[in-house]
Order: structure tokens, then C-alpha cells, then sequence
């Protein structure tokens, strides 16, 4: 063996080192996590129940906020701007996040996202040095495939919380499947460093795949929230109607804690409402790709039609919002089943069905 | 954020009945005033605000009325149904439902071998998927059904919500409603400005950032963000056109295999093909006159480190003609890169190995002399196999024995130890021919077309000595002898194959006009709000003025209330906020502070009060 294969070798052992550390500080990053929580129980804050029997029988109440800077320069007093909730949903505050406002629990919170970020870096690192190690993309096969789609959920999430978005609820549900992503990728998953076919050597296969997967990691933070979504909007109905079933007080402790389920909602519908053009996108340049690789922009290959299947369900999605009687929970549920596809697409796929597309190897 | 438990506009529980309606608004508003009023119940959504609220969006309405009696209405209310919203949503679940079997079940566009496996492993199964159409999912009577169902509403919703649409760009934006203070976002402020002038300073700043403004009464009214409704239309027609592109080309298509040896060459012409399929408008009569020689066939791996084995470079390198005149030019195809020649594209799809051999017989009569191409089985380091049919073969004396051979042909050996008989490399670093021989009938007479890679055993016996079957491994330049003089075949050497698609597909071109034009279309409709801004300024009871401003938009607008707040700001020189004369200088700039009440200038925004009638100051103005 050679020098250079021998360099190879090192990185390819580099990055399964950085990624077992990283798996390990995610799981650190997991338990602070669940601290935070914990700790974030002992507030009863019950913001929620407070709102939704105060407004049991008003209109739609009306929020104030602080507007941003106004433009004139002789001005002191700037004119508030008044935002009105949708009529017909609740009006109901965001919860106060995990640490239910208490002090330590905060602090957890803290030292969560800190070791996530500390995580995300030897994650990419390990993403990068296996990319070295094979001198491509890091997208040639499903282990591969696995570690990258974490690293850019994770990404995504962090940049969402440094452009300072209300999203720390996320942290919790996001560390624990990114650990149990990783873990799959690690034992079931893994694959020795390996070559691709030529047919894969084409940029529209980098532009492809690339957008492929940032779609597939900023939808899954869409379906996050829809899940999330659905218990909340359940217990905020629950509350909405005292005379019937209350929650138990797990859920009430949980829930309380998580944005309002409109808050939720909105989240999921802009994820998925940003995603859909990149998605839209994917499958053209893969057609594009295809064209000149086979000779065919659409062949109705498994791949492509899961890839269709996915876009289709999520142009369910939109239109259910947009049409009285699916708003809501019907929507989301729509929602949910189109990021199913995604998943199929990508695991169930490319395990149970044959064709052009399996060059990947599992 | 926090919330007050009513509407700052909302009287407190001393006057519940709310019967006074501020005196001041104008008339211009009467219209819309009444819907302005019952915003609570669909507040962002539009609907219900009346003429204000009316077609932010071209969606049809939703419509389950039975329809009145006779032909005509039914028809009506079928057409009705078909374009709405509900059945668009149930046409775009069943596509993606039935486009599920295609990709499970084995399709004969695909590889009709694996059709044939299926329907031979599952005989009751394959007979009801066959009547079903689940071998051909996606040109089956039930799929073309729901996507030509899905189109034909596609189609119906588009027409009327362009009509509808370009009537909006007629008219103008709706006048405002008559209480701002139902609108999702609002703000009002005190001026000493004289109410024309803000008025008229509002329209030329709400112009210069490009609404679409113009004044009605005490009030200004503006629009903007029509482009989302323009890109949501061209992105639904944009389908259509990706629609026809693709009936287009499957129609007008056609496509055909050829393997090449090196050397050799090919003609655009039925026979030429080893395999060709058609759309069915293709006249095979108008196929265009080309062709091409295959030159030399390159192929490099990469011969060491983790990569290795993998492929660097294919390349054709071939000449081609094209048209009657046939002036020669040369050129290369690569995996990627495809020839563009005479309206059809032509593909580099895969590559193997042709073993050349040279065949005598029993008479010693060289009866066979050439390449013969074999097939890869292992794609990664090239162990093909293939067969050499003689049917021309004799006997020493002279009687017709047909001479069949099979077997595999290995680039790189491994060497006797390495206890492999694969190749362990995809080039031609030591390769081996390895066959064993039959004789007797090919089969060839028969007349029926026989696969060219394989061996019909019925006819043939195998040739045996000592009880065991001959079989040799082969270097280049070696020779087998066949028992009983039967004749010998040597293997002379190697030369590399091509296999080719020539493909011609008509509007591609413009499938991805189509699908460039629904991407932006898309992306328009999702990323551009449509929203309408008013501002009123009117002068209150005590003569200054008073200015509201407040904003509407669909209920995913997300930063309706940060763009009313700067457009407010950028309202702020032609209209400075006034003193307020008993307001406190400390609370008056409070506004970082999140209050519970009304909008400032507010008398104590630290009450959490929900008698606000005092707190807003337009309100008490009129009053
Ligand atoms: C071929 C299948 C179709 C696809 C892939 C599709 C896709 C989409 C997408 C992605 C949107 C989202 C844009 C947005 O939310 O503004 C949308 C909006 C819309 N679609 Fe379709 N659509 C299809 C067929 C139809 C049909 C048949 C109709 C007519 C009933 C229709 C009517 C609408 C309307 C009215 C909107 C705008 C909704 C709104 O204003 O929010 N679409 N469509």
C-alpha cells in the first residue's frame, strides 16, 4: 500500500473516531437536555389554562408588541403596532420553553445547546474527514448518507437559534433522533469507504443530492414541530372545554411548556412552505442529470417516483391549508404523511426496492 | 408578549352594547364598515371583512350546495365540484396514492424480465395485476385517469382565477374599513398635521414602495405582493405545460440499443438496433440518416488507495456522419456528455470486453474468426460471460456438427493461488479466457430470434473426455483442441465493446421551460405576501389629528406587523407623533416594555386594565 492510500486510510479512521465522539457529546448534550426539563417541571406556571379560561368567552383578544425602530428623527414616542390573532384559533401565549422559566433549568438549557454545538462540530468534522478520505462528496452511500443528514438538521437548528428564533423546544426531540440516527448509521448502516459508479460523476449529482438533503433535514424540523403540533393542539382543546377530559399532568407539565399550538403551526407551514420550491428544485436538476446520464429526464425509476410522491403529498399539504374544512389538524396530519414519503424514499426504498438508483449499496 | 383579554377598540363592561360607532367616520367606508365588524371571526383570512377582506386570493370558494333541478344544473354543479379546492386536494392524494404500485411492483417499461419472473412465481396474482394494469402503473387507464381528471381541474380553476385576477388589477385596492382596530395589525398616533397633508404624504410613500395606492374619503388604501397571485398562476399553468411536454415526448419518442465492438460501426435504421421501442406516433419511415464507427474505446481505474477499481475516464472515441451527404467528423462520447447528432442523442451506456477468437473445425477449416462480445456479470471488476455459436462447423469427414462454446472471460487473474476464479480488477491486466464446447444442433434453424448471449441446450451435447467435461483456461495466444478432432479454438486476443442508447425524444426543451417557470412560479407564491394597507387620518374632537394605520394580509403574512411598524416610520416626518398634554414624559417612551394596553400614546400602559376606551387615544378623540 502506498503513502497516499495509507493517508486515506488514517482520515477514513479520523472520521469514525469524530463521529463516536460526537455521538458521545450528543448524548451528554441529551442528558443535559433531560435535566432541563426535570428541573423546568418543579414552575407551574399554567400561562395556558389561565389564558384560555379567561378567554372562554371573548373575541379575539388583541397582543401588543413594541414596535421596531421608526424612522423619524424627532420622534421619541414611536406608535406601537397592535397584532390581532387569527380569529377562530385560540389566543393562547407560547409556553415558556423546558426550563418552564426556573433558574437551574435554564441553566441546563445552556449547557445543552453549548455541548450540541461542541457535538455538531466533530460531527461535521467527522462528515468532512470521511469526504477527504474517499475524495468525493460524502453522499455515496446510506451511512454516509445518514451522518450527513443529522450534521445539517443539527446545523440548520443551531443557525435557527443564533438568528435568535424561538425554537429551544426543539433541542430535546432533535438530539434524541440525531443519536439514534447516528447509532444506526454507526452499527446497521455502515459502510468502508467506497467508490461510485460514473454515471454519479456529474455536478447535478453534487446539486441534486446536496439539495436533497438540506430539504430532507429542514423538513424533518417540519415534522418535528407537526407532531408537536398535534399533542399541543389537543391539550389546548382540552383545556378550551373544561367540562370534558382534562390532560394528565405529565402532559399538562410537557405541553404546557411547548409554544402555543398555533405557534407550532406556523413554524411547520413555513419549513415546509420554504422547502417546497428547493424541493421542487431537486427533482428538476435530478431529471436534468438523468437526461444526460440516461438518456431520460423521468423514467418513473422507484427513486423518482417516491421523489414525486414525496412533492406531490407536500402539494397536498399547501392546499389543505388553503381550503376550509383541512385546516388544522387534518392538514398537519397531510403534513406528516408527506415527510413519511420522504423517509420511504430514502430508507425504504433504497432497502426493499430495486433499480437504477441502487448503487448506493446499503 | 402578553395579552389583554379584549379589544383596546372594545368598550369596558359599562357600555357593552358598543353603540357608538365613532361619529367621525366618514362615508366612504359605509360599505365595508358592517363587515369590518365582524372580523372576530375570521380575522386574518379576509373573507368576512367585507370588501376590505374580499380576494386576497383567486382560491374559488368553497361550494356543497345540491344543485338546483335539471341537466344544466347538474352539469353546473359537477363542473363545480371538480374545480374546487376539496376535490383538487382528493385528485392530488389519489396521484400520489396510485403512483405507489409502480414503484413496488415490477414494471415492463422497466425490466420486463422481472414482469415475466413475477408473473411466473405468482400465477393468480399476475393474472388479476395484469387486468389491472399494475405492470404499466403509470400509463395504465386508472393513473392516466386521475392525473387527466387532476388536469382537466387544474384547468378549470386556472381560467376563471385569471379572469378574476385581472379584474383585481383593474380595480383598485378596497376602501378601508370602517374599524382598523379589527385588522391583525394596527397602530394610531396623534399628529398636528393637517389630515390632507398626512393623507397625501401617506399615498406618495405607500407609492413609492410600491403599492398600489389611491385615496378614498379620510382614508388611503393600498395593495401590494400581486405577484404572489401571478406566480401561483403561472406556477399551476406551468404544469400544464410539463404535462403536454411530456405527452409530447412519450408519443414522438423513440429508442433504441446497439453494442459496438471496436472497429465496428453503426446506421440509424430499424435493423441496426439490437432492441428499439417506439411512442406511438413515431414513424419509423422518418428515422433521420446517421451513424457512427467506433474507434477505440478507453477505459482508466484507479490503481491504488480505497478508490481503487474505481473508474476515471470512459471514453468512445468515434466518427459520425449525419444527413445523405455524409461528411465524416470526429469526436468523443463520455458518461455524462452524449452526442447531440440529427435531433437524437446518443449515450454512452455501459462497456464490456470482446474475447477474439479464431475456430476451426474437424477439416481444419478456419469456420469462425472474430470478436465475440461478452457480458459483465460483476460490474465492478468485469468477470463476463458469453458464448461462440459456429454453425457452419463439419466433422473430419465432412458432416454438419455444429460447435457452441460458453464461457467466461476474466480481464485480470487472480493467479492459480489466489483460489478466485473472478477478476480482481476491472482492466485488462491478465486476462483469461475460460471455455468448455458442445456440438450437435444450435437451434438456429428454426427461425425463431435466440439470444445471442446464451446457449440453446437442447440440441447440444457437451464434449467430455474422461468422463469429465473439457473445459480450458485460456491465455491469450493458447489454443483448446476438441476431443476426437473435432477441431480447436484459440483465443487471439482482446477487444473492448460499447453499448450505445440512441434516443430521440422530442420536447424536452420545452419540459424544461415548463418545469424553470413552475419553480419560480412557485417560489413567487410561497416567498411574496399580498397584503393591503390602510391609513385614515381625520381630525379628532379636540382639532388635532388623529391617524390610523393598519394592515391586512393572508393569515401566513409573518411580518405584516414589523412592515406596518416601518411604514409607520416612514409616515412619521410628514406626521410627527404630538405631545400628549397629561401624558407622562417616562411612560410615553415605554414602548421596549411589553404593555398590556392599548396603543401609546397610552395614559398608564402599566394598568393591566381592560377598560382601554380611555387608553386609545382615536377613540377618545371622537368621543
Ligand atoms: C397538478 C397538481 C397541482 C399541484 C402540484 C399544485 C400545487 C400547488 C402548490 C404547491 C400550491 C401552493 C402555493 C401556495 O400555497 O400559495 C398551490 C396553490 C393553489 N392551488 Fe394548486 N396545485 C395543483 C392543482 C390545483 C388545482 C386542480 C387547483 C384548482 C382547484 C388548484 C388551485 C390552487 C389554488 C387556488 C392555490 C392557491 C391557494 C392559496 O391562495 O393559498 N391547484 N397549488
Amino acid at each position: 500500500m502506498n503513502i497516499a492510500a495509507a493517508a486515506n486510510e488514517t482520515l477514513a479512521h479520523n472520521s469514525n473516531l469524530l463521529v463516536y465522539s460526537a455521538m458521545a457529546v450528543y448524548t451528554l448534550a441529551f442528558l443535559a437536555h433531560m435535566a432541563e426539563w426535570v428541573f423546568g417541571s418543579r414552575s407551574k406556571v399554567g400561562r395556558t389554562a389561565a389564558a384560555l379560561t379567561a378567554h372562554a368567552n371573548a373575541p379575539a383578544a388583541v397582543t401588543v408588541r413594541s414596535t421596531q425602530q421608526g424612522g423619524g428623527t424627532a420622534v421619541l414616542e414611536r406608535p406601537q403596532v397592535i397584532t390581532k390573532t387569527a380569529a377562530g384559533s385560540r389566543d393562547v401565549p407560547d409556553g415558556p420553553g423546558a426550563a418552564g422559566g426556573t433558574e437551574k433549568g435554564d441553566l441546563y438549557g445552556r449547557i445543552a445547546i453549548s455541548l450540541t454545538v461542541l457535538a455538531w462540530a466533530l460531527h461535521v468534522g467527522g462528515v468532512l474527514t470521511r469526504a477527504l478520505s474517499v475524495q468525493r462528496a460524502p453522499w455515496g452511500n446510506m451511512y454516509e448518507f445518514s451522518t450527513t443528514f443529522a450534521a445539517v438538521a443539527v446545523g440548520a437548528y443551531l443557525l435557527l437559534l443564533t438568528l435568535k428564533k424561538n425554537i429551544r423546544w426543539l433541542g430535546l426531540p432533535l438530539v434524541t433522533t440525531v443519536l439514534l440516527d447516528l447509532g444506526l448509521a454507526v452499527s446497521v448502516l455502515y459502510t468502508a469507504s467506497d467508490q461510485l459508479v460514473p454515471a454519479l460523476h456529474s455536478y447535478w449529482l453534487w446539486i441534486h443530492v446536496s439539495c436533497a438533503i438540506i430539504s430532507g433535514a429542514v423538513l424533518y424540523m417540519g415534522a418535528v414541530a407537526t407532531v408537536l403540533f398535534l399533542f399541543r393542539d389537543r391539550y389546548e382543546a382540552k383545556l378550551a372545554d373544561p367540562a370534558g377530559k382534562q390532560p394528565g399532568a405529565f402532559a399538562r407539565s410537557v405541553l404546557e411548556r411547548l409554544p402555543s399550538a398555533a405557534s407550532l403551526d406556523k413554524f411547520a407551514y413555513r419549513i415546509n412552505a420554504t422547502v417546497f420550491p428547493l424541493w421542487t428544485f431537486t427533482i428538476i436538476a435530478g431529471a436534468i442529470w438523468a437526461e444526460a446520464a440516461w438518456g431520460r429526464y423521468w423514467g418513473w425509476d422507484p427513486k423518482e417516483v417516491w421523489t414525486f410522491i414525496t412533492w406531490v403529498a407536500y402539494a397536498c399539504y399547501l392546499h389543505a391549508r388553503a381550503t376550509v374544512g383541512w385546516k388544522g389538524r387534518k392538514a398537519a396530519w397531510l403534513g406528516l404523511i408527506a415527510f413519511g414519503c420522504y423517509l420511504f424514499n430514502y430508507y425504504g426504498v433504497n432497502i426493499f426496492v430495486q433499480g437504477l438508483h441502487s448503487y448506493a449499496g446499503v | 408578549m402578553s395579552t389583554t383579554t379584549d379589544s383596546p377598540r372594545d368598550p369596558d363592561s359599562s357600555d357593552a352594547s358598543d353603540t357608538g360607532a365613532p361619529a367621525g367616520s366618514s362615508a366612504s367606508d359605509a360599505g365595508a364598515a358592517e363587515a369590518g365588524g365582524a372580523a372576530e371571526t375570521t380575522g386574518a383570512a379576509g373573507s368576512d371583512l367585507g370588501a376590505a377582506g374580499s380576494q386576497l386570493s383567486t382560491a374559488p370558494r368553497e361550494d356543497i350546495s345540491l344543485p338546483s333541478l335539471g341537466p344544466v344544473g347538474w352539469v353546473r354543479w359537477f363542473w363545480r365540484q371538480l374545480t374546487s379546492m376539496r376535490v383538487a386536494l382528493l385528485l392530488l392524494f389519489l396521484l400520489s396514492i396510485g403512483a405507489i404500485p409502480g414503484s413496488l411492483i415490477p414494471q415492463t417499461s422497466i425490466d420486463p424480465v422481472k414482469v415475466e419472473e413475477f408473473k411466473a412465481d405468482h400465477e393468480t396474482l399476475g393474472a388479476l395485476y395484469d387486468k389491472l394494469g399494475m405492470f404499466h402503473v403509470y400509463s395504465s387507464v386508472w393513473f392516466s385517469a386521475v392525473y387527466l381528471l387532476l388536469f382537466i381541474s387544474l384547468i378549470g380553476c386556472i381560467v376563471p382565477r385569471t379572469w378574476q385576477f385581472v379584474g383585481q388589477l383593474r380595480r383598485r385596492p378596497p376602501a378601508a374599513p370602517r374599524r382598523l382596530t379589527r385588522l391583525p395589525a394596527y397602530t394610531t398616533w396623534r399628529t398636528d398635521a393637517a389630515p390632507d397633508d398626512v393623507l397625501a404624504a401617506a399615498e406618495r410613500m405607500l407609492k413609492k414602495r410600491r403599492f398600489r395606492a389611491h385615496r378614498a374619503g379620510t382614508a388611503v388604501a393600498a395593495e401590494k405582493g400581486y405577484l404572489r397571485e401571478v406566480g401561483n398562476l403561472v406556477f399551476h399553468l406551468a404544469l400544464i405545460v410539463m404535462l403536454v411536454a411530456f405527452a409530447v415526448g412519450s408519443l414522438w419518442k423513440s429508442e433504441g440499443g446497439k453494442l459496438i465492438t471496436e472497429g465496428d460501426g453503426f446506421a440509424n435504421s430499424l435493423t441496426q438496433y439490437d432492441d428499439f421501442t417506439s411512442g406511438a406516433f413515431f414513424d419509423t419511415d422518418t428515422m433521420e440518416p446517421f451513424g457512427f464507427t467506433l474507434h477505440k474505446f478507453t477505459a482508466t481505474y484507479e490503481r491504488t488507495g480505497p478508490q481503487k477499481g474505481t473508474p476515471r475516464v470512459f471514453r468512445a472515441d468515434i466518427s459520425y456522419f449525419s444527413g445523405a451527404d455524409g461528411k465524416e467528423h470526429r469526436t468523443s462520447i463520455e458518461v455524462n456528455t452524449p452526442l447531440d447528432i440529427a435531433g437524437s442523442k446518443v449515450y454512452l451506456l455501459s462497456h464490456g470486453y470482446a474475447p477474439q477468437v479464431t475456430v476451426k473445425d474437424g477439416r481444419g477449416k478456419t469456420v469462425y474468426q472474430g470478436a465475440v462480445p461478452f457480458l459483465p456479470q460483476d460490474s465492478k471488476n468485469f468477470t463476463s460471460t458469453g458464448v461462440v455459436k459456429v454453425p457452419g462447423a463439419r466433422t473430419k469427414d465432412g458432416k454438419p456438427n455444429q460447435l457452441g462454446f460458453q464461457g467466461f472471460f476474466i480481464p485480470t487473474y487472480g493467479g492459480k493461488g489466489s483460489g478466485s476464479m473472478f477478476s480482481q480488477f476491472p482492466a485488462l491486466d491478465n486476462p483469461r479466457l475460460v471455455l468448455t464446447a458442445y456440438h450437435g444442433d444450435l437451434g438456429l434453424g428454426s427461425g425463431l430470434p435466440q439470444n445471442v448471449y446464451q446457449l440453446k441446450m437442447k440440441g447440444l451435447k457437451q464434449y467430455q473426455a474422461d468422463g469429465r467435461a473439457v473445459a480450458q483456461m485460456m491465455r491469450a495466444g493458447e489454443t483448446m483442441q476438441l476431443p476426437g478432432g473435432d477441431g480447436s479454438i484459440t483465443f487471439d486476443g482482446v477487444t473492448p465493446w460499447a453499448s450505445f442508447k440512441i434516443s430521440h425524444q422530442p420536447g424536452n426543451g420545452l419540459a424544461l421551460t415548463g418545469a424553470v417557470a413552475a419553480l419560480l412560479g412557485v417560489a413567487g407564491s410561497l416567498f411574496i405576501q399580498r397584503r393591503r394597507v390602510w391609513v385614515r387620518a381625520e381630525t379628532g374632537a379636540d382639532g388635532v389629528t388623529v391617524v390610523e394605520m393598519a394592515g391586512l394580509g393572508r393569515s401566513e403574512a409573518p411580518r405584516l406587523p414589523e412592515e406596518l411598524a416601518d411604514l409607520a416610520g416612514a409616515l412619521a416626518p410628514a406626521a410627527p407623533v404630538a405631545p400628549v398634554a397629561d401624558s407622562d414624559p417616562d411612560l410615553g417612551t415605554g414602548t421596549e416594555a411589553e404593555a398590556d394596553t392599548g396603543p401609546l400614546p397610552a395614559k398608564n400602559p402599566a394598568e393591566p386594565t381592560d377598560s382601554d376606551g380611555p387608553a386609545d387615544p382615536s377613540e377618545g378623540a371622537r368621543a
